[in-house]
């Protein structure tokens, strides 16, 4: 039966593969072998190695870097088997996905749903070559959980609009090209008055500041548009469906934030093997202090479950062909045992364990402290731990609307 | 829940149905009223031996279907949501036992016999209240076996013990030799105090050294799969009451206050079904079966403590009613999360498999 359903029979499977073998020979660099994409982190320096550049011109070329996105638009044009042998042999050699950020993570996907037909050719092959940063402007200072309310106003003037306001928690807005907004258009509706446009960030009127954060760090920024001009092309979908696009797009970061993937491998390391580098152990190799040793048992259990449950949860949405009930809960799971375990490291460590620069701490040592402070944004962003409560109890659950 | 096969869809429907119309909770209050010792029903066992459950993980060779563990714990997590009442869980771990490290001699005498429900099989192996497997007094000498096992659950209605001693598992029959001192726990279900006095036990010599591990994993993997059901069922239950029950002329449902806490048990309950799923998944691809039965359990015993708990509180006042079948699920959960491994244990069970 798996043979019928297979369109790609295993023969085809396997010439695509030697394709891939030959095109990651030819063009993976060795020096980057094992290095990470240092253009998709926002907090990552903005200038690439010739070598990084060769590596992601050679993917975007081939639209490899969003193998499935559709063929006409730059993408890989690739089935989900195929994309998986990519995954594989990229793997195999060390090779990073030189293409990422939001615009493949959250906008491209939404665009490829709601956008017009321009819109999709003047957006997304710049996307798939990995040529262009997206950035967010959806919160504002009084629209955080109560996102809806923003007041970020974007007046019709024929041929434009013209956006007064301002966004906050703009991640790596201070390297963005363009923003995706969610602004209003109408003020007598709250919701049907949302429109989604697009906003160029070196257009006049656009001034973007960093925000420095608890962790040292300024991953974030405010975002202020003074009489900013926006085409009206940039207008996607129509004008009042903001609302249900921009929730669209949540969806696709709820996804990435709830960390089955990349927050599986950041905790890659067991807690008991940081244990072992701080704290005393008895005869036998065991963590001496039993109530430490049983609270690293318990963490790690728990975390067990939760990697369980996000590969549940991929394999019922797979079997199902949407998305699994279960999906609801795994971002509140995934983030609240991420900071558990950050708050675990640190204390595991003591005093060296709260170092905040120079000398006298390693380096993985000063990286947890800062992990340890940004992970606080996680239950906050991308939906706060409530917001996602109030979600699971009302759509999931049923229970009706609290007042 | 686990992508299913049609077999598998099919069994967990088949148990599903009639444990809701056959054996509902009321049934459960039956059998208490009833009082007998084995604390389970006869004529309600014989018909789930006649389904064919008594040999789902017992191979075709010896009269059971071989349908594997997965589809094992999907019947036994449909009867745990009603409270059944019946050895399955004790006679089929007892059946693993000899599966793993009976003789051909042996699996060709008992394990058709297990199939079919014609006899009933425990595993009698902690000696005191709490589990310490490896703590054991009961010796065998001469083929004779002696010593006393606490809270062996079942044993009221067993015709084959499975019994841990120092050097290892035997069988030993019902008869002359063994002695059952009742000890009715909270749950109202048989527990004995059994003792052997110069028995004759027939020793399960294969399986290795791990033998004894290896049986209890299964068992606390398949009582993890009762646990999941019941809490599923406190969950369900809790849940209705909320959307019906209405105070200050609202239903209770619309509070933020309990949506937020029924939201953390539904997240509970997704990791505990994670767990025992991949418990059973260890126990089918036969790899990583102690670390996946530690997590399984210590998740069933963490989420269904929390639920049986809440399920109590939210329901109020009648949630404490003998009325009510809450109140059950509250007391076989507790007895349940003693059994095979409380979380302490298990816990440092899991350290000792990380090497920590």
């Amino acid at each position: 039966m798996a043979t019928q359903l297979d369109s790609n029979p295993a023969s085809d499977l396997d010439s695509f593969r030697d394709e891939v073998r030959q095109f990651l020979a030819e063009n993976f660099p060795a020096e980057l072998k094992g290095t990470n994409n240092a253009l998709s982190s926002v907090e990552g320096p903005t200038e690439e190695s010739p070598a990084q550049k060769q590596w992601r011109e050679a993917m975007g070329e081939r639209g490899w870097g969003t193998p499935t996105w559709p063929k006409e638009y730059g993408g890989g044009g690739l089935t989900r088997k195929q994309a998986r042998v990519l995954d594989e042999e990229m793997a195999k050699v060390g090779a990073y996905n030189p293409i990422g950020g939001m615009g493949v993570m959250m906008f491209g996907p939404t665009l490829l749903e709601y956008g017009s037909e321009a819109q999709k050719k003047e957006h997304i092959p710049l996307i798939t070559r990995g040529e262009i940063r997206w950035c967010q402007g959806y919160s504002e200072p009084n629209a955080g959980s109560d996102l809806a309310n923003l007041q970020t106003f974007a007046e019709d003037k024929g041929d434009h609009y013209l956006v007064n306001g301002q966004k906050t928690w703009t991640s790596g807005g201070q390297w963005a090209d363009k923003c995706f907004a969610i602004v209003r258009t109408d003020k007598s509706d709250k919701h049907r008055g949302i429109s989604f446009m697009l906003i160029d960030m070196n257009a006049p009127g656009v001034e973007v500041r960093p925000i420095q954060m608890i962790s040292g760090m300024s991953p974030f920024c405010e975002t202020f548009f003074t009489d900013v001009k926006v085409p009206k092309e940039n207008l996607v979908g129509e004008e009042g469906q903001g609302w249900t696009i921009g929730k669209r797009l949540l969806q696709h970061e709820r996804t990435n934030l709830s960390g089955g993937g990349a927050l599986a491998r950041l905790m890659g390391t067991s807690l008991a093997d940081v244990a072992k580098k701080y704290v005393e152990l008895d005869g036998d190799g065991a963590i001496a202090d039993k109530v430490l040793r049983d609270r690293i048992a318990d963490f790690e259990i728990r975390w067990n479950s939760f990697l369980l449950t996000a590969r549940r949860a991929t394999e019922e949405s797979k079997a199902a062909g949407g998305v699994s009930e279960i999906s609801s809960v795994l971002k509140k799971l995934g983030t609240k045992l991420g900071q558990e375990r950050a708050e675990l490291i640190i204390e595991i460590a003591g005093m060296q364990g709260l170092g905040w620069e120079g000398g006298g701490f390693t380096e993985a040592e000063l990286s947890a402290v800062r992990a340890w402070l940004f992970g606080k944004a996680t239950t906050i962003y991308g939906g706060s731990t409530e917001i996602q409560n109030n979600i699971i109890a009302k759509r999931v659950l049923g229970m009706l609307d609290h007042q | 829940m686990a992508v299913l096969n049609e077999e598998q869809e099919m069994l967990r429907d088949m148990a599903r149905d009639w444990a809701t119309n056959k054996s509902p909770v009321t049934e459960f209050r039956k059998v208490r009223a009833a009082g007998e010792p084995q604390a389970f029903d006869k004529g309600a066992w014989n018909t789930m031996a006649e389904m064919g459950w008594a040999g789902v993980i017992i191979p075709e060779a010896y009269g059971g279907s071989d349908f594997g563990w997965l589809s094992m714990g999907l019947i036994v997590e449909e009867l745990g949501k009603t409270l059944t009442a019946s050895p399955l869980v004790a006679s089929t771990i007892a059946a693993s036992a000899i599966i793993l490290g009976g003789s051909e001699d042996q699996k060709s005498t008992w394990l058709p016999r297990l199939a079919s429900g014609e006899l009933v099989a425990t595993l009698a192996v902690d000696e005191g209240p709490r589990h310490a497997p490896h703590s054991c007094s009961t010796s065998v000498s001469g083929g004779k076996l002696s010593g006393t096992k606490a809270f062996v659950q079942e044993a009221h209605g067993a015709d084959l013990f499975v019994v841990a001693a120092k050097d290892g598992l035997y069988l030993v029959e019902k008869g002359d030799g063994v002695t059952l001192s009742t000890r009715k726990l909270t749950d109202q279900r048989s527990h004995a105090e059994v003792t052997f006095d110069g028995t004759p036990a027939d020793s399960l010599a294969g399986g290795g050294e791990s033998l004894l591990d290896d049986v209890l994993d299964r068992a606390r993997i398949l009582t993890a799969c009762e646990m999941l059901g019941m809490a599923q069922q406190v969950f369900d239950t809790t849940l209705d009451y909320l959307k019906q029950r209405v105070q200050f002329n609202q239903v209770l449902a619309t509070f933020q206050a309990l949506q937020h806490r029924m939201a953390d048990l539904f997240g509970d309950l997704a990791m505990m079904r994670s767990a025992v799923e991949g418990g059973l998944q260890a126990l089918d691809s036969g790899f990583g079966v102690a670390r996946a039965a530690t997590i399984a359990k210590s998740e069933a015993n963490r989420v269904l403590h929390t639920m049986s708990r809440e399920g109590i509180q939210l329901h109020g006042g009648i949630g404490m009613t003998d009325e009510y079948d809450i109140g059950f699920y509250l007391k076989r959960a507790r007895v349940l999360e003693a059994s095979w491994g409380s979380s302490a244990y298990l816990r440092d069970r899991f350290a000792k498999l990380g090497g920590y």
